[in-house]
């Protein structure tokens, strides 16, 4: 019940990783495959299907429920041989690192990715026109660029309330929510421009943070989690239902498109292209959402990497880490906790005006549950606390199915209807469930002190 | 013996308001003023009074389940008592009611800092970082509340500059300036009970409570541990309040000495006092009053202070 | 009055499903401290298994006799979401014990996120419906304009979750199963030091919520005739509300709070709005939450520092 409030060591037990004989094995993986079967046994082996009478009618899969126990065994058997050797290995690491004083520090992936990722980033327009020869043949990859970009965004919001506080919010689409109908209403209503609202939506948002987080703040983590996802839910269905106010479930469109400051992507006399005497592209537009976004998520990283070592930083760390020590050192926990949430927040909002400027409609449709859900495997994987590990994450995460969904090849194995959207969120809660129980400190899961006093000394 | 008289005294003493507490400190920085604290039906302190004198080193002592850790959780704002006031009194005269301040005040405010009995400190970040966390108040108005340190002001680094000076000299003082950088989980056992010790120093703190510094310590991490106690009162001139089952500790460096047992005062006094009191050699062989001389003949202690 | 008394009995119909979801909520948060927040998705995964088999049943095997066909697909939805609950919990939860606070919770989301889209992809997305299994009522009153009555299907859905409240009741206070699951609540290190499997304890406890859960998910689709994958997560809120809202841990609290919640969103639906019925449930979660989170029956915690 009292679980420690921080990753405790886990302590390997060396003889429990002994080798297993391999008929040991083969008899772990049976089990495993038989219980395959067990669960598979209703719901793969029969599907059901609204035939051309009445009722259902059911088409028996037992191939696919073979196939699936065959696949199961194959990849229990491997991981045993596999995962086996590994921690024999790294048993015998620690052993041999134990022995020497200096603790063997693995060099640091970030040093090279992150830089290599930043300069895609930056000229990932010219590559994808480079690439597709021409701009308007490389729209396809600065559209998924895009939203990529939103999702980093989104996943670096979500990652100071999560990672850096370590409080556990599964509403966060909510903000996302306020942001998009924030822009969305005061340009339709108001008229006001991009430039107006993208502050006026980041403030609500962080409004909303404070008004939502005042009272839920003081609640253990897993009721917060609860608290928060109601609290999206309840943001949902009231933009839902109230219809006068934000169009029910159709929603709000015709939202203004992004202007260049004040100048407009149209193809007339006064557009940017015209302006700046180039000729007219539809994909200036695409370009400069794109700048937009990435300009908006660095300034998410950047105000991160600084918070992180600012006093009110710490206290993020160090609550995630021991909130009854905080209290006796005089932090004031609602306080920070608060200003984590807002923070959050406020950066879910800019992404929601960005969100609705970019497709010129919004509706509660895309501010659901398993948004939120998304957006927090892409922390949780990146390794809760880490920018680098997020920003990768969500590349894996959002971009890895899209271009797999135009991979040929996989059509030919899995036929025509094989679309990997489908397998998209199954795979996103798999790997959930396989990060927490093998690597629950993320892909990239070294802490980077935010200040030493041994590079100061020198 | 001295013993009958100490008896009488304890007992008129607990009808009487404790500022005419005979024989109490002088000057006390902390009254503790007949606190009760019930949880459901259980009195886990019953009436308690006492003083920890300003410069003191205080210990509280007591059998396992006596209260102490209540006690120390209604001095540091953990625990809201049923009853009773906690008054402390700064040197420049600020009185502070501590059962009425919002837990994180105590220490911000009132500038009572505490450990805990079982380590707590943020274990994934450096020994440094853990330091820096404790000068929360003082940087977080440096940084102006954040903003002026998003900007990277030069006020706010200079600020932080002095901060980490001050943490450095800690980390030196409690030798561990060689493993500054590395995470506070990472330690070893004493080094992490030094280090916590640092950290609620690092607040400022004018009354500090410390819960069972000692345990787990060696004997010569106990030395270290008395050298360190004694360097927080002398050259810092903070009070200290402490829990400790160490008699070695509590004998050498205690100025004065509260005894709990059953959640009630029944000893309060110098360690020669303490030493010599017959309800407390009763409560920690865990006999009646009546039996008392009989066990201290059978462990030979009537021998050492006769 | 008349409108009253037939909303009081629909109230308690849908009270029931609840409290028989909450007890899975419950049980596992009693024993690990975990907000087992896949629970809604395995209720909506029995439901499919009790769909596929009334379909084989009654279409393959030509089974007409009803009482014959519930029980059947009872137990076999019974025993197969057991054994879900078995595995998810070894593979999931269980080798997190000792890992971070909220690693289990975010593991149960993963696991929630599989579960929900399994089915998606396993079954397809549509609406799944069933012909009625019964269709008979039982008129309790009736004065021209109005008639309150009592469906077979509501009859069986309470009498089904009273006589499984009962056997689990028993099997929690009085067998030595019950002992250890209430030791291993109590203290899950000394429960092991005094030869309790606690691992075992922990299985069993995860093996019975999923087979509660297999009755509720049986009885939803009795009620409704219908189910499609994305069912698992607003029954699942409002049940894990109504564990919160009767005190999480207790397991009469459970059954009281379903009760109190199926009232609450009926009466909700009938008097205000039905558009914002769902609202309802999220709002008592929300307060409750934040201002009695021990609930009724609950114990109130007390911060060990």
């Amino acid at each position: 019940m009292a679980q420690g409030t921080t990753i405790g060591p886990v302590t390997p037990t060396v003889s429990a990783r002994a080798a297993s004989p391999l008929p040991e094995m083969f008899k772990d993986a049976a089990l495993f495959a038989l219980v395959t079967l067990g669960l598979s046994i209703p719901v793969v082996a029969y599907r059901t299907d609204l035939g051309q009478g009445t009722g259902l009618g059911l088409t028996g899969r037992w191939g696919l429920v073979a196939g699936l126990c065959a696949a199961v065994f194959v990849l229990r058997l491997a991981q045993r041989l596999v995962l086996g050797e590994v921690s024999r290995r790294r048993d015998a690491r620690t052993l041999a690192a134990a022995d020497s004083t200096a603790p063997a520090r693995v060099a640091r992936p970030g040093r090279i990715i992150g830089p290599l990722t930043l300069v895609v980033a930056l000229t990932l327009p010219l590559l994808a026109a480079l690439g597709s020869g021409g701009l308007s043949e490389g729209r396809y990859w600065i559209d998924l660029g895009i939203l990529i970009l939103t999702y980093v965004m989104l996943g670096w919001g979500l990652n100071i309330v999560v990672g850096l506080a370590g409080l556990l919010d599964l509403g966060y689409v909510a903000f996302y929510a306020v942001g998009a109908y924030s822009y969305a209403l005061l340009s339709t209503v108001f008229g006001l421009s991009f430039w107006l609202c993208l502050p006026l939506a980041g403030l609500f948002a962080a409004g909303f943070g404070v008004l939502l987080g005042f009272p839920v703040l003081r609640l253990r983590g897993d009721y917060l989690a609860i608290v928060t996802l109601a609290f999206g839910e309840i943001i949902r269905l009231v933009l839902i239902n109230w219809v006068d106010f934000s169009g029910g479930s159709a929603g709000l469109s015709s939202i203004p498109r992004a202007s260049f400051f004040g100048i407009p992507f149209t193809a007339g006399e006064g557009g940017f292209a015209s302006v700046f005497g180039l000729a007219f592209n539809p994909m200036h537009r695409v370009v400069f959402l794109y700048y937009l976004i990435l300009v908006l998520a660095l300034v998410t990283n950047l105000v991160t990497l600084r918070m992180r070592r600012l006093p009110l930083g710490r206290a993020w760390e160090a609550l995630r880490e021991d909130e009854i020590a905080c209290r006796s050192l005089g932090i004031d926990t609602t306080i920070t906790k608060l200003s984590a949430f807002a923070l959050g927040a406020m950066f879910a909002g800019f992404a929601g005006s960005f969100f609705a400027v970019r497709q010129g409609f919004v509706s509660p449709e895309s501010f659901n549950f398993l948004e939120s859900a998304i957006i927090l495997a892409i922390v949780v994987l990146g390794g809760m606390g880490s920018q680098l590990g997020v920003a990768v994450a969500a590349i894996a995460m959002v971009g890895a199915p899209e271009l797999l969904r135009n991979l040929g090849f996989l059509k030919a194995v899995f036929g025509e209807g094989f679309d990997p959207n489908e397998y998209r969120l199954l795979l996103f809660g798999l790997a959930m469930v396989a990060m927490m129980v093998w690597r629950p400190r993320g892909l990239i899961s070294e802490r980077t002190p935010s200040v030493r006093l041994g590079a100061r000394a020198r | 013996m001295s013993d009958a008289t100490g008896l009488t005294r304890l007992a008129t003493l607990k009808d009487e308001p404790p500022a005419a507490m005979p024989g109490g400190p002088a000057d006390p920085i902390l009254v503790v003023d007949h606190l009760t604290m019930r949880f459901g039906g259980l009195t886990a302190v019953g009436d308690v009074s006492f003083k920890v004198g300003r410069g003191d080193i205080t210990a509280l002592i007591g059998p396992n389940g006596a209260g102490k850790t209540t006690v120390f959780n209604c001095i540091t704002g953990f625990y809201k008592p049923t009853e009773g006031m906690i008054r402390l009194r700064q040197r420049e005269g600020e009185t502070y009611l501590l059962e009425r301040l919002p837990g994180h005040d105590v220490n911000r405010l009132a500038r009572v800092a505490r450990t805990f009995q079982n380590i707590r400190l943020f274990p994934q970040m450096t020994v440094l970082e853990n330091l820096l966390v404790a000068m929360h108040k003082p940087l977080m108005r440096a940084s102006g509340f954040s903003l002026a340190g998003i900007l990277g002001l030069p006020g706010y680094r200079r600020a932080q500059d002095e901060a980490i000076a001050k943490a450095a000299a800690w980390i030196e003082r409690i030798g561990l300036t060689h493993r500054a950088d590395e995470p506070a989980g990472d330690l070893p056992y004493g080094d992490q009970r030094r280090l916590e010790i640092a950290r609620a120093m690092c607040t400022d703190p004018v009354l500090l409570c410390l819960d069972e510094p000692a345990a787990g310590l060696n004997p010569r991490e106990s030395a270290d541990l008395n050298t360190l106690l004694r360097l927080i009162r002398d050259e810092f001139g903070t009070s200290v309040l402490l829990i400790e089952h160490d008699m070695s500790v509590v004998m050498q460096i205690s100025d004065r000495i509260v005894v709990l047992d059953y959640g009630i005062k029944i000893a309060d006094g110098t360690p020669d006092q303490i030493r010599n009191d017959t309800r407390v050699i009763a409560a920690y062989l865990g006999v009646d009053d009546e039996e008392v001389a009989a066990v201290e003949a059978e462990v030979g202690l009537a021998g050492t202070h006769a | 009055m008349e409108f009253f008394a037939q909303q009081f009995i629909n109230g308690l119909t849908l009270g029931s499903i609840y409290g028989l979801i909450a007890l899975g909520y419950t049980m596992v948060f009693g024993i690990i401290g975990m907000v087992n927040f896949a629970h809604g998705d395995v209720f909506m995964l029995s439901s499919f298994i009790a769909l596929i088999f009334f379909l084989i049943l009654t279409t393959w095997l030509g089974l007409t006799s009803v009482a014959l066909v519930f029980l059947i697909v009872l137990i076999v939805a019974m025993v197969l979401t057991a054994l879900w609950g078995w595995a998810i919990e070894r593979v999931a939860y269980r080798p997190l014990r000792g890992s971070f606070r909220l690693a289990p919770l975010i593991s149960a989301i993963g696991v929630s996120i599989f579960l929900s889209n399994f089915v998606q992809v396993v079954q397809g997305a549509r609406n799944k419906p069933v012909p009625p299994l019964v269709r008979d009522v039982i008129v309790l009153y009736e004065n021209g304009q109005y008639t309150v009555t009592l469906s077979y299907k509501q009859a069986i859905i309470m009498t089904t979750t009273a006589l499984l409240l009962a056997g689990f009741w028993y099997l929690v206070q009085r067998t030595s199963f019950g002992r250890a699951q209430r030791a291993c609540e109590q203290d899950r290190r000394m429960a092991a030091l005094l030869g309790i499997n606690v691992d075992r304890t922990i299985s069993l406890t995860f093996v019975l919520g999923a087979a509660l859960a297999a009755v509720a998910g049986t009885l939803y689709l009795l009620y409704y005739g219908v189910v499609s994958f994305s069912d698992g997560f607003v029954p699942g809120v409002k049940a894990f509300t109504a564990a919160v809202l009767g005190g999480i841990g207790s397991l009469p609290g459970a059954v009281l709070g379903g009760l109190i919640i199926g009232l609450i969103e009926t009466f909700w639906s009938a008097y205000f709005s039905i558009e914002y019925k769902d609202v309802a449930a999220f709002l008592i979660l929300i307060v409750v939450l934040i201002f009695k989170p021990s609930g009724i029956l609950g114990r109130p915690e007390v911060e060990k520092v």
